[in-house]
């Protein structure tokens, strides 16, 4: 191997007219006296020496902009589903531990004689059920004051022994280890006829089950978001390729690996991932603080009331924004992947 | 060095550009690649500097069969070969210094660790004033010296220039062939692609003349 030097010493001993002349940075003619190295330093102190070297793909010739908004948008939409998984998620596993800690003994009226007999049979039968609170009888004032809602006047003006409505016990669970749900129902079978303890299993299942609904359709939402981001980077990767095609070339040319080149893609469009996530991240998380913001504002009124008797504190917490911060890595990390991969079967296919 | 057995070549399902060659460009040596325009030098060009693989024959370079190496192995086998373009193919968003500094860069060396041989290098072929212009507004010899020196930087142990003297005037040409010919006495295999027979004679060499698809070696 030679070096430059090699050749600059033989174009000096051959060929003198082959090499034009030599001037130093500073002006000084190269056969001045001069220290050993001295050239070289002032060589290094030109300018463009302190410069990070130009990337070898030009970010303009990349559709940044359009790609990076549309990467906004995907990280917008992939951040709400997160929250709003997030918050259904909260919302169920509230009421599912609220409705858990109470139970209901059912004393139905079709007998209107001994109602209240068989009401306090049962509730001192509740009350001496190991694992049991608290005992507390819905009077007829207050189980009117239920049905309200639903029966408006009609249930204030009837008595409510008139209508078929069961009498209600709410019972509080206070150890539901010791709780034994079968023997408080054969005890009332056998001191309250037509009482049934009621632990609202059905009414928490299908709770449980609609939340895993939502989660699996918000989860569902999010994959299909980021498959199109994908999509949208596979397309802009293979438009730049197509634009940066003398690039490409030269790069081969020159005896670059197909790892290089692909790196060389990968940096513009990892930064591109990086910066339309965070934008949609920030994004989304002002969205749910907003609503925060609305909800707090209009308390009291009927559709915040019914916003927060549905998912609790429209907050989204530490999960929340946790998730949103994943989501937005996830994109960069899909993106620069997606880019990385597409040049590299790209430059297989040539 | 590079060795060419019973090579055909094609585009796609089309006739053979090139048939049968058969020839060997040895160590240090020094050839013309010559014949009439559209006789096939660029495609051999593209041949022998690995960016086409043969439809048929064997292209051995550096002792290793190019049909058997993988995109791994093409890279490195790229990088002890220099190639010169008649059209330059200098990147225009990157100044003269960095377009020179590019076949480094992609070895993964430091700017640092090569800034002062790419500088010098620049100021021998006459570009030491240009180093950060980019290439847009250099003139045709200025682009072709530095389309040169991209190919020298690397110190490749073949060297392959496609018209290397067509854009630039007479004089000019001269010193550029006396470049090559300071490279080859410094051990790099050289073969300039050219039609211009002046350029020829001015140093007497090895000629390999594409013909009807087929080379001829004149020694």
């Amino acid at each position: 191997m030679t070096s430059v030097s090699d050749l600059d010493r033989a174009a000096a001993g051959r060929t003198g007219h082959v090499r034009p002349t030599r001037v130093s940075a500073t002006g000084r003619s190269r056969k001045a006296p001069r220290k050993p190295g001295e050239e070289r330093r002032s060589i290094l102190r030109q300018g463009g020496d302190d410069k990070a070297p130009s990337p070898i793909v030009p970010a303009r010739s990349i559709a940044g902009n359009a790609l990076m908004l549309v990467i906004a948008i995907m990280g917008c939409l992939a951040c709400l589903s997160v929250g709003a998984v997030t918050l259904v998620d909260r919302a169920a596993s509230d009421w599912s531990a609220d409705i858990g800690r109470e139970l209901t003994i059912e004393v139905t009226t079709s007998d209107p004689s001994n109602v209240e007999a068989r009401l306090e049979a049962a509730a001192a039968l509740a009350r001496v059920t190991p694992g049991i609170g608290s005992v507390d009888i819905i009077d007829e004032a207050e189980t009117r004051a239920l049905l309200e809602p639903w029966l408006g006047t009609l249930a204030s003006e009837t008595a409510i022994s008139e209508l078929p409505v069961p009498r209600l016990i709410a019972l509080t669970v206070s150890d539901r280890s010791a709780l034994d749900l079968a023997a408080l129902q054969a005890g009332l079978d056998a001191d309250a006829p037509g009482a049934t303890v009621d632990d609202h299993r059905l009414w928490t299942d299908q709770m449980a089950r609609m939340a895993r609904a939502m989660v699996l359709g918000g989860l569902f939402i999010l994959a299909l978001v980021l498959s199109a981001t994908i999509l949208c980077v596979i397309f802009a990767t293979r438009a730049a390729m197509a634009g940066n095609k003398d690039v490409v070339d030269v790069l081969h040319f020159v005896g670059a690996s197909h790892a290089f080149i692909a790196g060389q893609f990968q940096r513009h469009f990892l930064m591109l991932g990086m910066r339309g996530g965070l934008i949609g991240g920030v994004a989304a998380i002002v969205i749910f603080l907003v609503f925060q913001v609305w909800v707090g504002a209009r308390r009291g009124a009927a559709e915040a009331v019914q916003v927060e008797a549905l998912i609790g504190s429209p907050a989204l917490g530490l999960e929340g924004y946790a998730g949103c911060a994943l989501v937005v890595f996830l994109i960069a990390f899909l993106t620069a992947a997606t880019s990385r991969i597409t040049v590299r079967r790209f430059l297989r296919g040539l | 060095m590079l060795v060419l057995e019973n090579v055909g070549l094609r585009y796609d399902s089309g006739p053979e550009v090139l048939s049968d060659l058969s020839f060997a460009i040895e160590p240090r040596s020094f050839q013309y690649l010559t014949g009439p325009s559209g006789a096939g030098k660029t495609s051999m060009l593209k041949l022998m500097s690995l960016a086409m693989r043969p439809s048929r024959g064997v292209v051995t370079a550096f002792g290793k069969n190019t049909a058997r190496s993988g995109s791994r192995d093409i890279p490195a086998l790229r990088q002890r070969i220099g190639v010169v373009f008649q059209d330059f193919r200098l990147l225009d968003h990157l100044t003269t210094f960095e377009n020179v500094a590019l076949p480094l860069r992609v070895q993964g060396k430091s700017e640092a660790s090569y800034a002062a041989d790419v500088k010098e290098l620049l100021r021998w072929v006459g570009l030491g004033e240009r180093m950060y212009a980019m290439p847009p507004v250099l003139s045709g010899g200025e682009k072709q010296r530095a389309a040169i020196a991209r190919a020298v930087i690397g110190q490749p142990d073949l060297l392959l220039a496609d018209e290397p003297t067509g854009n630039v005037d007479p004089q000019l040409g001269r010193r550029l062939l006396r470049l090559f010919v300071e490279l080859n006495k410094l051990g790099t295999s050289i073969v300039i692609a050219t039609h211009d027979v002046l350029l020829m004679q001015q140093f007497q060499a090895r000629r390999l003349v594409l013909h009807d698809r087929q080379v001829q070696i004149y020694d």
